[in-house]
């Protein structure tokens, strides 16, 4: 029986070839710097992407994911290195890249909320920006380890969004919606005035170091000059690839099991005598918990917190990634991250409108895709077990 | 505390509550006949501000002058503008989503809020900084003490006062009013009755859009200033309010509005710390609101929220 399911399993092959097309094409639209490529490049994409869904390419790749998550999983680090060895001596794109790595981290977060147990939480952006500004806090005043400080970041913001347990637990939907988004002007409009933290001005933040190895010092390999961001998007990808792993299985276990049940029926779940609060309780501070870990190793990334890099409209982009992506599927936020963060920045064009931009997309895709680019597969109880 | 500053005190959240009740109303109606909340109010209502600014600059540089005509031509302009909106956006947003999940209602609505800021702030010109909002009200005041109450701040409470009373007596004394109201209570046998549904809930959409239109215009002549912010902040009050009255109820949104704005007063008034976290306090006290009692004072029968 096993060695059928065995055989049964999809090929590694599309998977591999996929990765590596989206690798060499990822590095090509990094690097492309006049904006005609640029746009040649996105309408290249978006053409080869349709091709491939006509000709049920993409349905081959998505099974052979499915199928063959580790060793592809392993294969998507390799080739996270392979772009970021690249343009090992090139800041701009490398802290692109680490935002898109640190951005994939908070909405792997917002995942577990949305995704798996339903709690709404319009205030990503919030709980990202209580990490960031715990790290430009403890790093000015205090001599913490800075690995302490990412999990300190963590914690305050799965502390802090505690306060809005009991609101978010005894509403649902709209209302759960609407104390989160209340939450998000309140925690804005609280840093600008704040004059202990900054005020609009913000705050600056000490760079990385850890047993004194400074992350803000370019240093060399060899004879090759590398960018000092290579440290931060070391360390972010181990972020990323923990909090990924740990999301995945998540996912897989009882607990994920628990978590669908809850968002599918909470009534239901509660007759079959699944404790809903705890389970609420546990898929919201964790998620938080993911998001103050990113936004505190953003903050020392970006070197400076302000209160306008973490509003409502910042949320929203959160949600969109979440949206676009596909709620449930943590492949999906990966690719969905890449688009949302990496086509503002290139496409100068539209940097300003990415807001307005974003907010159409979701609308269209609400309207005639409403499961996202690439939908949450239906649950698979065993390996080759396909629906 | 001297009896003229108080009154003072008084008449400013009264002010505050009236446009806090006229966004809750708005709130409460769309819950009543769809079971949703629009999450875009809020931003129908800068749109509507705007609007009305808009026109009031170009019959200006037309060369018009007369004060009344011109506060006129903006309530004629936006308001209808804004009911349009309001349908629109049931026609064609909310509508069709309505075998979908709540959540994508939701988050449709909150899009669409954005897009409507965004645009706001994008498209009109320089909309991303504050602007001066005329004032077209007679500004003569009676001084009683510390008192110091101003006609235009009279007026417009009068006006409040009478779109609310308006719109009890269009949902309770006319046929229009009736088919609403069935609606709200059972939609299917409302449509057995012959009601129809789509002309019902367009029309709730246009007097709710109308109402946050004109919410807009005297958020602006309260103020002087308008941004295009200022609907999601008036928004999430203003949906705040409809829940502590208790959705689905007019006089629950009046309550709500005015407890709201009561609250809000005290806690500038009262509390040690500067002025400057008004806001601060004001959603705080929405968040511990909701925790205290997330159905509101006025309780529905069937409530499906908690």
């Amino acid at each position: 029986m096993w060695e059928v399911m065995q055989k049964l399993r999809a090929p590694l092959l599309p998977g591999v070839v996929a990765l590596a097309l989206s690798t060499a094409y990822l590095i090509a639209l990094l690097a492309a710097e006049k904006q005609p490529l640029i746009i040649g490049l996105l309408a290249f994409a978006v053409v080869a992407v349709l091709a491939a869904h006509y000709l049920g390419w993409l349905d081959l790749v998505s099974r052979s994911f499915a199928d063959r998550e580790d060793v592809l999983g392993v294969y998507a680090i390799l080739a996270a290195c392979v772009v970021a060895a690249f343009f090992h001596d090139n800041h701009f794109v490398l802290l692109l890249f680490v935002t898109v790595l640190l951005y994939t981290v908070a909405t792997l977060g917002l995942n577990i909320q949305f995704g798996y147990a339903g709690v709404l939480n319009f205030a990503g952006a919030s709980f990202f920006g209580i990490g960031a500004y715990a790290s430009a806090v403890l790093s000015t005043y205090t001599a913490v380890p800075h690995l302490l400080v990412l999990l300190i970041g963590g914690m305050l913001a799965a502390l802090i969004g505690s306060l809005l347990l009991l609101p978010v637990l005894r509403t649902r939907g709209h209302y759960a919606a609407l104390v989160t988004i209340a939450f998000a002007l309140l925690l804005k409009t609280f840093l600008e005035v704040n004059d202990v933290l900054g005020g609009p001005q913000g705050m600056q933040v000490k760079g990385m170091s850890i047993l004194g190895w400074s992350f803000n010092d370019n240093f060399e390999i060899g004879k090759i000059e590398m960018s000092f961001y290579l440290n931060y998007f070391a360390v972010s990808m181990l972020l990323l690839t923990g909090t990924f792993v740990l999301v995945r299985r998540l996912e897989r276990s009882w607990i994920g099991l628990n978590l669908d049940a809850l968002r599918l029926d909470e009534i239901a779940a509660s007759c079959f005598g699944l404790d809903i609060a705890r389970w609420k309780i546990t898929a919201f501070l964790l998620g938080n918990f993911l998001i103050g870990i990113a936004g505190a190793l953003f903050g020392m990334v970006g070197g400076f917190v302000a209160p306008n890099n973490y509003t409502f409209a910042d949320s929203l982009i959160m949600v969109s990634i979440l949206l676009l992506g596909g709620i449930g599927n943590p492949w999906g936020l990966v690719v969905a991250t890449f688009i949302v963060v990496v086509v503002p920045e290139k496409l100068q064009t539209i940097q300003e409108y990415r807001i307005l931009l974003f907010a159409l997309i979701v609308i269209m895709m609400l309207l005639f895709r409403p499961e996202g680019l690439l939908p949450r597969p239906v649950r698979r109880y065993f390996p080759g077990w396909r629906a | 505390m001297d009896v003229g500053l108080l009154a003072q005190y008084v008449m400013n959240g009264l002010m505050l509550g009236m446009m806090y009740t006229l966004v809750a109303v708005g709130f409460t109606l769309f819950f009543g006949v769809l079971d949703i909340i629009k999450f875009s109010h809020g931003d129908v209502l800068t749109v509507g501000a705007f609007t009305a600014l808009a026109t009031y600059i170009g019959l200006r540089s037309a060369g018009v002058g007369s004060t009344p005509l011109l506060l006129l031509a903006m309530l004629v302009v936006a308001i209808p503008a804004m009911a349009a909106l309001g349908m629109l956006i049931a026609r064609y947003l909310v509508m069709p989503l309505r075998s979908a999940p709540a959540l994508n209602t939701l988050l449709i609505t909150l899009m669409l809020g954005t897009v409507l800021r965004e645009s706001v702030r994008l498209f009109y010109p320089q909309g991303a900084n504050p602007k001066a909002f005329p004032a077209l009200l007679p500004t003569a005041s009676i001084n009683l003490g510390q008192f110091n109450l101003r006609l235009d701040n009279a007026l417009m409470l009068a006006a409040g006062v009478l779109a609310i009373v308006g719109l009890q007596l269009l949902l309770n004394r006319t046929k229009l009013g009736l088919a609403i109201r069935a609606v709200a209570q059972d939609e299917e046998t409302a449509r057995t009755m012959g009601v129809n549904f789509t002309a019902v809930v367009l029309i709730t959409f246009a007097i709710g859009s109308a109402l946050a239109a004109y919410a807009g215009i005297m958020n602006g002549l309260y103020y002087n200033e308008i941004n295009f912010g200022m609907g999601l902040y008036l928004g999430v009050i203003g949906f705040a309010a409809a829940i502590i009255g208790g959705l689905g109820s007019i006089y629950g949104a009046i309550l709500g509005g005015f407890l709201f704005a009561a609250l809000q007063t005290i806690g500038t008034v009262a509390l040690p710390f500067a002025s400057a976290y008004k806001d601060v306090f004001a959603f705080t006290v929405v968040i511990a609101l909701i925790a205290w009692r997330p159905t509101g004072l006025i309780q529905e029968k069937i409530s499906e929220r908690v």
